[in-house]
């Protein structure tokens, strides 16, 4: 199995509020960090990876991080344009327009429109080879699924025509375990656990497109061993000594806090290792407790991961 | 009607509470906390409406297996709960394939054209992407619930979506759409056999990327659709009516964290220019206070500076191994220093969000996961001793 940080095209997805766009940067940095050349992509134009690199606004034309990856902000109409104008000669000045709306529309009715146009552009970028490696800030779970088989469904529903003879090539390049992964990422509770396990028997059920990692992000370090846990029970039930003074009961609270958080979160853990397949590596991300967002958060992000990935 | 100054004025006062807010922090379960309270402090009659609750929710809901059907959680159950009742607390599930299934054959002319549209191949993949389709099921099914007049209250847990609001801007689109030009351009060469001139670039262009037969497909059914455009737009008035109505408000779910905060923020921005009503902004799964209180900070360093002394002090009192017990201790002061940074990182985007919303309700995370009616309950309570 090709290793995860040896795959040209990762998509990084999950529930929404797990951080995957936190984990796609960090695997951005961590890729460029090691000497490649990066396209860090947000597929739904939110704009949190362009803050993950502190980077203002950022748009179709991707944008170089000094020391990192360049990124940019999916826009399926630009991809549409740059379609027309490299495929089919189209040159297009300006917005599209009415040909926009007139996509728009094909693309409520046609499942798959919309989405071949973001699948179409990434793609393209790893058959041109301009980057070594591209890091995709996917749609949630809910979504990933449509654009991981959209040159499927459109294989499917259109028979003749352009995009149908576009999709073959797609396809050989998604379904290529040694080209591209997907990595879902999750946090060490009961709804991303589910959802994880749910969408990576979807992924491998419903396409040919390979899963090369879970991540398991914000999971705490165990605090106390089994005979320490004890110990600290009987201290924080007593409180001997200057410890029952108020001052203490934040100190109390906070090793309280930390204890029970961490045991919901590794039964959560087991739950996912024992329904993954065996042979799919589990990555267990910790939680940050320094500062949340921003160039120096992608950073330890990326240092922790490459500790869990190599 | 000038905004309820507590939680509780709120349940009592409205009639729909939308929740809404970015994934992941809790919004179902405020939810039925928020129906919860409604039950226990008012004597109406309560509905939750979420759409896609976590398995043991769903389970201390008694919503698993049930689709579309409102059950109720008779008083027994309440009771075995710790909750003592005033009125009553149902609960439903947004089943989407069969919401829209009823949607189509409410509104078709007639049986035949609705049998069509359910039996053609692009309708089921349709249903799942369609305008938005999730986000206006959800408000459409609000509407259908809210016109029997059989609730006191209704609170909705809205769909997680890519952009958070796009739910409230569903009803429009729908409308939008049904009423677009495209469509009628696309149909019109299928009504009457002719190429309408204002189609003609649109068509050459789809038919080159598309292929015809592609769009005859697509056609087709659309003209089937068609048939339904009043009934859909009317409603589609109706629910957005529905929205700003005076009886409805919305209450923003967050939790204190930097990305949940920005989309709550934004989404506050939206509301208010839409002039939808905010009730109240809750910031979920709060770090306990006395984690960020100043008083923390110094006395876990000074319990790092002198774990041997309070440990030995501790372990004659409670017979422990000194070594252990200055190991625990050490643990706990190292581990309260880093957790009291997270809790006054939290303190200060509490601060800064002090006047975002009219009401701020902090709901601190209680211990372990809520996912029973207990949970739901002592949640209830804290939203509604909340001022």
């Amino acid at each position: 199995m090709t290793s995860l940080l040896e795959r040209r095209l990762l998509f990084v997805t999950g529930k929404g509020g797990v951080g995957k766009t936190t984990i796609a940067a960090g695997l951005a940095w961590l890729l460029a960090t090691r000497g490649k050349r990066v396209l860090a992509c947000e597929v739904d134009a939110k704009g949190d990876l362009a803050a993950a690199f502190e980077l203002g606004d950022v748009g179709f034309d991707p944008v170089e991080v000094p020391g990192g990856p360049w990124v940019m902000s999916m826009d399926t109409e630009a991809s549409l344009r740059e379609y027309l104008r490299l495929q089919l000669r189209i040159p297009v000045i300006g917005r599209i327009g009415p040909l926009a709306s007139a996509f728009d529309f094909v693309a409520a009715a046609a499942p798959g429109v919309r989405e071949i146009l973001t699948v179409g552009k990434l793609c393209y970028e790893v058959r041109e080879r301009r980057y070594d490696a591209i890091v995709v800030d996917a749609a949630a779970t809910g979504h990933v699924l449509g654009h991981l088989t959209a040159p499927q469904a459109i294989n499917d529903l259109v028979k003749v025509g352009l995009i149908r003879s576009q999709t073959t090539w797609m396809l050989d390049i998604l379904n290529d375990a040694a080209t591209t992964g997907v990595v879902v990422v999750a946090t060490p509770e009961e709804m991303p656990v589910a959802e994880t396990i749910e969408l990576v028997d979807a992924i491998r059920s419903t396409t040919r497109v390979d899963v090369a990692g879970v991540v398991v992000n914000r999971t705490l370090p165990e605090l106390f061993g089994v005979r320490d846990e004890a110990t600290f029970a009987s201290i924080a039930a007593a409180r001997p000594g200057v410890l029952d003074e108020s001052r203490f009961d934040g100190v109390f609270d906070a090793a309280r806090h930390a204890t029970v958080r961490r045991r919901i979160a590794a039964e959560h853990v087991t739950t996912l290792r024992a329904a993954l397949p065996g042979d799919l590596p589990l990555v267990l991300q910790p939680y940050l407790f320094t500062r949340a967002e921003g160039r120096r958060a992608t950073r330890q992000v990326a240092t922790a991961l490459a500790g869990e990935l190599s | 009607m000038t905004t309820p100054s507590s939680v509780r004025r709120l349940v009592e006062t409205r009639e729909i509470l939308l929740c809404c807010g970015p994934g992941g922090v809790g919004k179902t379960t405020i939810a039925a906390s928020l129906a919860m309270l409604a039950a226990t402090t008012t004597p109406g009659r309560v509905l939750v409406l979420t759409i896609d609750p976590a398995k043991r929710l769903a389970q201390a809901l008694g919503l698993e297996g049930i689709g579309n059907d409102v059950v109720r959680i008779d008083d027994e159950t309440l009771a075995a709960a710790g909750a003592v009742p005033r009125g009553e607390l149902h609960c439903a599930m947004l089943d989407m394939k069969r919401s829209w299934d009823d949607l189509i054959r409410r509104h078709a002319p007639d049986a035949p054209t609705a049998r069509r549209i359910l039996s053609n191949p692009l309708y089921q993949n349709i249903t799942g992407r369609f305008v938005q389709s999730h986000d206006y099921i959800a408000m459409e099914r609000l509407h259908e619930l809210h016109a029997t007049g059989e609730w006191d209250l209704i609170v909705v847990d809205t769909p997680p979506t890519r952009n958070a609001l796009d739910f409230l801007d569903a009803p429009a689109r729908m409308e939008e759409f049904f009423s677009s030009r495209l469509l009628r351009w696309l149909i019109l060469p299928a009504r009457g056999g002719l190429l309408g001139i204002a189609a003609r670039p649109f068509t050459q262009i789809a038919d080159r990327i598309l292929g015809t037969q592609f769009l005859e497909d697509i056609t087709e059914f659309f003209l089937s659709l068609q048939s339904m455009y009043g009934g859909f737009v009317e409603r589609a008035r109706a629910v957005s009516r529905l929205l700003s109505d005076e009886r409805t408000s919305f209450v923003v779910v967050a939790t204190p964290e930097p990305t949940p905060l920005r989309e709550a923020d934004f989404f506050l921005r939206e509301l208010r220019s839409r002039r939808y009503e905010i009730g109240a902004l809750v910031l979920n799964r709060a770090l306990p206070s006395s984690l960020s209180a100043p008083a923390t900070e110094s006395a876990a360093e000074a319990l790092a500076a002198d774990a041997e002394g309070i440990a030995k002090v501790a372990a004659r009192a409670l017979d422990l191994d000194i070594e252990a017990a200055a190991r625990v201790l050490r643990t706990a002061a190292a581990s309260a220093r880093e957790w009291s940074v997270v809790a006054r990182r939290e303190a200060a985007a509490r601060e800064r969000m002090a006047s975002a919303a009219p009401l701020v309700v902090t709901v601190p995370s209680l211990d372990g996961e809520v996912g029973d009616l207990e949970g739901i309950l002592a949640l209830s309570g804290v939203i509604g001793s909340a001022a």
